[in-house]
């Protein structure tokens, strides 16, 4: 029987050593590898379809969907690059599971790559994680030199070259096809779509772009089989995912659950808010998704269930913030990082960022006016739907959805003169007085 | 001036791909390994090598906020001000680090140890508040902790990071960085405490995954 929990991708990382390959082949790693060789490219791409694995990147789409839009009749060379720059504020699973078993993800990266007959795969990690690359990197070499990656794969007559790219420090990159122009050596900026990158990506030849944590679920399904992972979950969004806990709560952390658990549980599970605090506003899945209240604490956490309440599941990044924090000064500070981000292809993210923060800026201060709250919601309102790409979009998701919920806070900020808060009760150190 | 093992190592980049200008980032962050920025040599080099123009390296190195056109410190030390560590303490722990090293934001401190920068969230954000010294991870940092941490840098005190190895130079993380190994692999535990929590009460309460084809049929189906 299951549990509350249920760790997969996760339940290695308290093993003695688990980054090598020696303790992930202890506990049978790559066996899953030898099963898939044994199967036609198309039974596994069937077997990840029937999951029903959806995309863990943020957006859900069905992982063997996508990967059966690969034109197999397509004379060029076929990709598959595994998203890695993890940087939407909140998202903190991808790195810690490439930090301790940078094998799941490697095997899961030759089976994938063997479904839709690639010969060639990236992992695009962000480059501002040092000890992730070096486990990576190692991780590739071991699997090399034990012929699980190369030329003739154990026998199969199958071949795969795996490059570990890092970047430079780009959110934007983490958009697919801004990650590609990056991974062809240019500025990231998003192109247009159509033609999508299944048709034309990488070098404008057929590719699949996936998550971390969506090519690391991948083993396990072809080990145990999709019914397996179809137990799990519910029934449009099946299986597992690591749901990451950050902010005010006792025990922040990663927690492996069936997708449907609810934060009510999970922060039970976390030990609760932070002692003498209640829980005021949270993320469900990064900073790009609707906030959430207390209100929502029995919203069942897959895709259906967060997007019927007004929100995103996105990268189940759960942000929980309590009565102390300012949800003014946190949604600048997001508006901030979004300017900052902004790569500039298109007018309405580009100008419309910058005047976001201004609008905020004044508010935050005390300095706007009533008005300013309806004129930040006609300016998302010109951004959401009208930009290039979802970086701007997302930008409006903290905004409209503070306003809506806390309406009154804002206003306060006007009436009080600035910020009504005390960022020193917020930290981590206050009930240590290190501040004060 | 580059010298020629190092010309040797950015057309060994370029090769590890289909199409050599995929090389391109990672030749940058050797570049930076070597030369501690990238300079106007450096890009002219990687332009060579890659067949481009200077003005079309530079316009790539501009756009990521890793490269720098300015000497960076033995230390880039990077906290993080994103709204959850801000609100954790990462604002007080940058306005800190401001005083007690007398520079601003990006900028360098007099004995060419520290730069200080503040960075967007680092994928860490169950460890806040972070900083980031060379890009390895320091969790769960206090203003106290973080002017220790840096008096420790300043003063050759070796410090390592908290889920990874002995701190090296900026200069040896930038050739990790372009794809050279260093041998660090295996310092540092698997994973922190807040990477384990779940894992940890799952062991505690006897929670497992269900077995391998011991499953009952979902209810919907
Ligand atoms: C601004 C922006 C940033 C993104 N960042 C990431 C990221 O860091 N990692 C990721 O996997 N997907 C990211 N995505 C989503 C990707 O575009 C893409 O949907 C995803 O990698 C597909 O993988 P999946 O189907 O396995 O989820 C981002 C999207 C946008 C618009
Ligand atoms: S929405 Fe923003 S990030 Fe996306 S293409 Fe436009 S300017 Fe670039
Ligand atoms: S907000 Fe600082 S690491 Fe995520």
């Amino acid at each position: 029987m299951g549990g509350v929990l249920t760790p997969v991708l996760t339940d290695n990382w308290d093993a003695e050593r688990s980054w090598t390959l020696a303790s992930y082949e202890a506990r049978g790693g790559y066996g899953a590898l030898r099963k898939a060789l044994g199967m036609a490219p198309d039974d596994v791409i069937a077997a990840v379809k029937d999951s029903g694995l959806r995309g863990r990147g943020g957006a859900g789409f069905p992982t063997g969907m996508k990967w059966s839009f690969i034109p197999q009749d397509n004379p060029k060379p076929k990709y598959l690059v595994v998203n890695a720059d993890e940087s939407e504020p909140g998202t903190c699973k991808d790195i810690p599971l490439m930090m301790a078993s940078p094998h799941t993800l490697v095997e899961g990266v030759i089976i994938s790559a063997y479904a839709i007959r690639a010969e060639r795969a990236f992992i695009y990690v962000r480059g501002e994680v040092l000890h992730v690359v070096r486990r990576l990197r190692a991780a590739v070499r071991e699997a090399y030199a034990a012929g699980h990656l190369g030329q003739d794969i154990h026998g199969s007559g199958y071949s795969l070259e795996l490059v570990v790219h890092a970047g430079a420090g780009a959110y934007i990159c983490g958009e697919e096809t801004a990650l590609l122009d990056s991974l062809e050596g240019r500025r990231g900026q998003p192109r247009l779509r159509p033609p999508f990158p299944a048709v034309a990506g990488l070098y404008a030849s057929p590719t699949v772009i996936n998550n971390v944590e969506s090519i690391a679920s991948v083993p396990s399904i072809v080990a145990n089989g999709p019914q397996w992972f179809a137990s799990m979950g519910t029934e449009k969004s099946a299986g597992y995912g690591i749901f990451s806990l950050s902010g005010h709560v006792q025990r922040p952390g990663q927690y492996e659950a069936p997708l449907g658990i609810t934060l009510r549980q999970l922060i039970d599970l976390a030990g609760g808010i932070r002692e003498g605090h209640e829980l005021k506003f949270w993320t469900p899945g990064g900073s790009s998704t609707p906030l959430f209240t207390a209100e929502h604490l029995d919203v069942p956490l897959d895709f259906e269930g967060v997007a019927a309440a007004g929100s995103m599941l996105g990268t189940r990044a759960l942000q929980i913030f309590d009565d102390t924090v300012c949800v003014v000064r946190a949604v600048l500070r997001w508006t901030e990082f979004y300017k900052h981000e902004s790569c500039g292809k298109c007018t309405p993210c580009r100008e419309g960022t910058w005047w976001l923060v201004q609008v905020l800026a004044r508010l935050e201060k005390g300095q706007g006016t009533a008005e300013d709250l309806d004129l930040l919601l006609d300016q998302c309102d010109n951004i959401l739907g009208r930009s290039f790409c979802a970086l701007g979009d997302g930008a409006t998701s903290p905004i409209t959805s503070s306003i809506k919920h806390f309406r009154e806070e804002y206003l306060a900020h006007l009436t009080h003169g600035g910020c009504p808060f005390d960022p020193a009760a917020s930290t981590l150190f206050a009930a240590e007085g290190a501040v004060r | 001036m580059i010298d020629e093992t190092t010309y040797a190592e950015l057309r060994e980049i370029a090769a590890r791909y289909p199409q050599p200008r995929s090389g391109l980032l990672p030749m940058l962050h050797l570049v930076q390994s070597a030369q501690g920025r990238v300079t106007p040599e450096g890009i002219e080099a990687c332009a060579e090598i890659l067949g481009l123009t200077a003005a079309e390296v530079s316009g790539v190195a501009t756009f990521y906020t890793m490269y720098k056109r300015r000497p960076v410190g033995d230390y880039l030390v990077g906290v993080c001000t994103n709204t959850l560590c801000a609100v954790m303490g990462g604002d007080a722990i940058f306005e800190r680090l401001k005083d007690h090293l007398g520079v601003g934001n990006d900028e360098t401190t007099d004995d060419g140890k520290i730069t200080l920068e503040h960075v967007e969230c680092n994928a860490a954000c169950d460890y806040a508040p972070v900083v980031m010294v060379n890009w390895e991870f320091v969790d769960n940092q206090t203003p106290a902790s973080a002017v220790e941490l840096v008096d420790d840098l300043r003063s050759g005190v070796e410090r390592h990071s908290t889920r990874g190895p002995r701190l090296c130079t900026w200069r040896q993380a930038e050739r990790v960085l372009a794809g050279f190994e260093d041998g660090l692999v295996d310092e540092g535990p698997a994973a922190g405490p807040a990477s384990l929590a779940g894992l940890t009460l799952a062991r505690e309460r006897g929670w497992t995954a269900p077995a391998a084809g011991a499953e009952a049929p979902k209810e919907v189906e």
